[in-house]
């Protein structure tokens, strides 16, 4: 029986998981929320981007859940005493688990064979330099000269078409639930799904399921005797890496936000109510706070963080779990250290909404500050934190990969795309080039920050109208 | 006009006694001078008199709020906290942390310059390129070249900075040999060192500014003056360029200018990416050594000048626009 490891930001994310599917219940039950999430959804880049964060989502969710493997009884220990690996592994890490285990010695291409450097090997009595096969990319193959293509291209073919068979599933799945919706025939259904009629652009969903399951696919097929992305300088697999560098993104994106929102919504809306010296106070503390340049603030917190660790090696018990302690502390410090803007934009709204007349009603009525604050306020600015929330979350998956530059980020021995560039930095100054772990954590990372960026986008222009005015758009008019 | 020069000026130097203290707090009483002292002595045999030298060497011998034993006014002043603010105030950085690094002033002043060299183009050739870019997209508001340049937009602003520059090193300075990879000389020679910064610098930017500056040029196109200088029988471009363009202008130096401190502190990434010696190079150095000494200083130099260009950033918007009257 392994023993299960809750790490701080597993907890975290678990916790937000719990809160979201409370907002989902909330916004079934609010007709002009739904309507206004249904907008989000109508909106085509914002829908496939949601399939994407959806899917890197429970990536995530799967490497949330860590323990320590139970090892085999020794031979001389007491019965009935467990000793546990001292590796915390995640699911994640046990699904992927030939992935982890295939090491190489050093860096390999992408869907190699062979090694990418060469070495003294003895053949046939004499030494020669040559590249080496390698341990598991590809060691299914007797004659790796003539049979790689077609070993490679048959796979990719079986990949497809799995790929293929798994995005019908889906496809009939919703062609179903849009029948029931509809109550129409499922028929009649996939028509209207295929010719763009529902009010829900599932075609546009399905696309990018498709494109999501081929490309899956492939990897997957490819992944059990190749390294589809190669491998790094010490033979791990960069697949594998991108994998779990995901998590790390979407940790830093989510609580760094979520971190902000106290102290923004209370202070925000408590300065734009109260105003008089209140406001001043609130006002003073932010402008302090944001007039110290982000980063170099966020270092000096990181630079203490780590001093801290440092002297309470209490904390944790293995090294996985002092990354992890560190990562969350980086996000209660981006927490702390970033919510002047959102402050300020709660306060401004908060000046125009407590002059309006359901406030100032509910003044009359001797209703309290704080549940005039709490009810009639801060409903009314939620838009507001959702947007910015939103935002915030790609442009932190960015910073992240900065902030591992400077050397302020999360762990190195946590895999994390700032970490992965730091690394390709120098790969991409050898020769010949090692490109593909740069090339893996580019695919990804833009994957990930694009579909973050128009999901942001589509929440946006639900939430505040005003914003849509400026969507590029066609017209048959010809500018004047 | 100076009368509100001062009143900034006053609150400007609140905010920096405010950034002190909490500064201060942050880096002292987190951890104590003895915490600090031990990290930077290093090593296995720290003893309590290698970290009383260390201390006694760099003023952090005192305690640190409150001087309880001296009399008056040196309870106050006797201490860490008044003798290491007084300091930053009258711009005496004193010595770094480390052993090997020096004056933490001179390394300032003398990378400033190296600093500006770089972001000042930076800085120009940024607002020039998304100011064009995003004019050109609201030329052709509602046609297709719309559509994809704000979709490449998005694209761009989703790329990290970090991703432009490997990308333009490999392939400008390695593949076709244009430039040198990374490095810094003085003189004229400069130039060739500060090209591909600059212009990698403004097209990582390009995406986010030129479709928040779009978004900008079409709030103000949609305003009553456009219509009426549109009646007027004024062509597109006279519209733009004489009226939306000067209008526009406020939003943009607000956000440009908050880009400001950056100028001088220079931008982190590209610095030490570029090997140009400059302020940001300076702080991730010493960031990689962990001297605190020199973040310290430089949280407090990145503030005021924060508040400087804030300050700037009012002085201009009487400049673009006479109706602003600063009282």
């Amino acid at each position: 029986m392994p023993k299960f490891v809750l790490l701080w930001t597993d907890a975290a994310i678990w916790l937000l998981v719990v809160a979201l599917a409370v907002y989902v219940w909330q916004v079934l039950r609010k007709p002009a929320l739904a309507a206004s999430w249904r907008k989000v959804f109508a909106d085509g880049p914002a829908l496939a981007s949601a399939v994407i964060l959806v899917l890197c989502l429970s990536i995530t969710l799967l490497d949330s859940l860590h323990y320590r493997a139970a090892l085999p009884q020794a031979a001389g220990s007491q019965a009935g005493a467990v000793a546990y690996d001292t590796r915390t592994r995640s699911v994640l890490d046990a699904l992927l688990r030939p992935l982890v285990e295939s090491r190489e010695t050093t860096y390999s291409r992408p869907l190699a064979y062979q090694g990418f450097t060469k070495e003294s090997l003895e053949v046939d009595g004499r030494i020669l330099r040559v590249a080496p096969r390698l341990l598991h990319g590809g060691a299914h193959l007797t004659q790796p000269d003539t049979e790689w293509a077609g070993d490679v291209a048959r796979r990719s073919a079986a990949g497809l078409a799995l790929g293929l068979l798994a995005a019908a599933l889906v496809a009939a799945l919703t062609v179903m639930a849009v029948a029931r919706a509809h109550r129409v025939a499922w028929r009649e259904a996939a028509l209207r799904v295929w010719h763009h009629e529902t009010p829900i652009p599932w075609r546009v969903a399905l696309i990018t399921v498709l494109g999501v399951c081929l490309v899956g696919g492939v990897v997957a097929a490819l992944a059990g005797r190749y390294h589809v992305f190669g491998t790094d300088v010490t033979g791990n697999d960069v697949l594998y890496q991108t994998l779990k560098s995901i998590r790390t993104a979407f940790v830093i994106g989510s609580l760094a936000t979520l971190a902000t929102l106290p102290l923004a919504v209370v202070l925000g809306i408590m300065a734009g109510y109260f105003k008089g010296w209140v406001d001043e106070a609130i006002q003073y503390v932010y402008t302090v706070l944001s007039s110290v340049p982000n980063i170099l603030l966020i270092a000096a917190c990181v630079l203490m963080v780590q001093v801290f660790l440092d002297k309470h090696p209490e904390l944790f018990e293995t090294g996985l779990e002092r990354a992890d302690l560190k990562l969350f502390l980086l996000c209660a410090v981006l927490g702390l250290t970033g919510w002047a803007g959102l402050c300020r934009l709660l306060r401004a709204e908060t000046l125009k909404l407590r002059e309006l007349e359901y406030v100032q009603a509910a003044k009359a009525f001797g209703v309290g500050h704080g549940r005039i604050m709490r009810r009639h306020v801060f409903p009314n600015v939620a838009h507001l934190m959702l947007i910015v929330t939103v935002l915030e979350f790609s442009a932190l998956i960015l910073y992240e990969a900065v902030l591992s530059y400077v050397g302020v980020g999360v762990d190195p021995s946590m895999n994390s795309f700032g970490g992965m560039i730091n690394f390709a930095r120098n790969e991409m100054s050898r020769d010949p080039v090692v490109w593909w772990p740069f090339a893996a954590a580019f695919t990804f990372m833009v994957t990930v920050v694009l579909a973050a960026n128009l999901f942001a986008d589509g929440v946006r222009d639900a939430f505040d109208p005003r914003s849509r005015a400026f969507r590029p758009r066609l017209s048959t008019r010809k500018p004047a | 006009m100076l009368n509100y020069l001062v009143r900034r000026t006053l609150y400007g130097i609140l905010i920096l006694i405010g950034v002190n203290l909490a500064t201060f707090f942050l880096f002292f009483t987190v951890n104590t001078p003895d915490d600090m002292a031990r990290l930077n002595i290093g090593g296995k045999r720290v003893t309590q008199e290698l970290i009383e030298k260390w201390k006694s060497e760099r003023g952090y011998d005192k305690p640190l709020y409150w001087n309880a034993p001296k009399a008056g006014s040196e309870k106050l002043t006797e201490t860490i906290f008044w003798e290491r603010s007084v300091s930053l105030f009258t711009l005496q950085f004193g010595r770094a942390d480390s052993e090997s690094a020096g004056d933490i002033g001179d390394e300032v002043t003398r990378r400033m310059w190296i600093s500006i060299q770089l972001a000042l183009p930076i800085f120009i050739l940024q607002i020039i390129a998304s100011v064009s870019f995003a004019l050109l997209l609201v030329m052709f508001r509602h046609t297709r070249l719309d559509l994809v340049g704000v979709v490449l937009c998005v694209v761009m602003l989703s790329i990290s900075a970090l991703f432009y520059i490997i990308v333009g090193q490999y392939l400008f300075a390695r593949v076709l040999k244009l430039v040198p990879i990374s490095g810094y000389s003085g003189g004229l020679d400069v130039v060739r060192f500060l090209v591909l910064p600059v212009a990698l610098s403004a097209l990582a930017r390009l995406g986010t500014e030129a479709r928040l500056y779009r978004a900008m040029f079409l709030e103000e196109i949609g305003k009553d003056y456009v219509r009426t200088a549109r009646a007027k029988g004024l062509s597109e471009t006279v519209v733009m360029f004489r009226h939306v363009l000067r209008n526009a202008m406020i939003p943009i130096i607000t956000s440009a200018g908050g880009y400001l401190p950056y100028v001088f502190m220079g931008s982190l990434v590209f610095e030490s990416f570029f090997g140009i010696p400059g302020l940001g190079a300076y702080v991730i150095e010493a960031i990689g050594k962990q001297d605190f000494a020199i973040v310290r200083t430089m949280v407090f130099v990145g503030s005021l000048l924060y508040i400087a260009s804030y300050i700037l950033i009012d002085i201009a918007y009487t400049w673009v626009d006479p109706r602003v009257r600063l009282a």
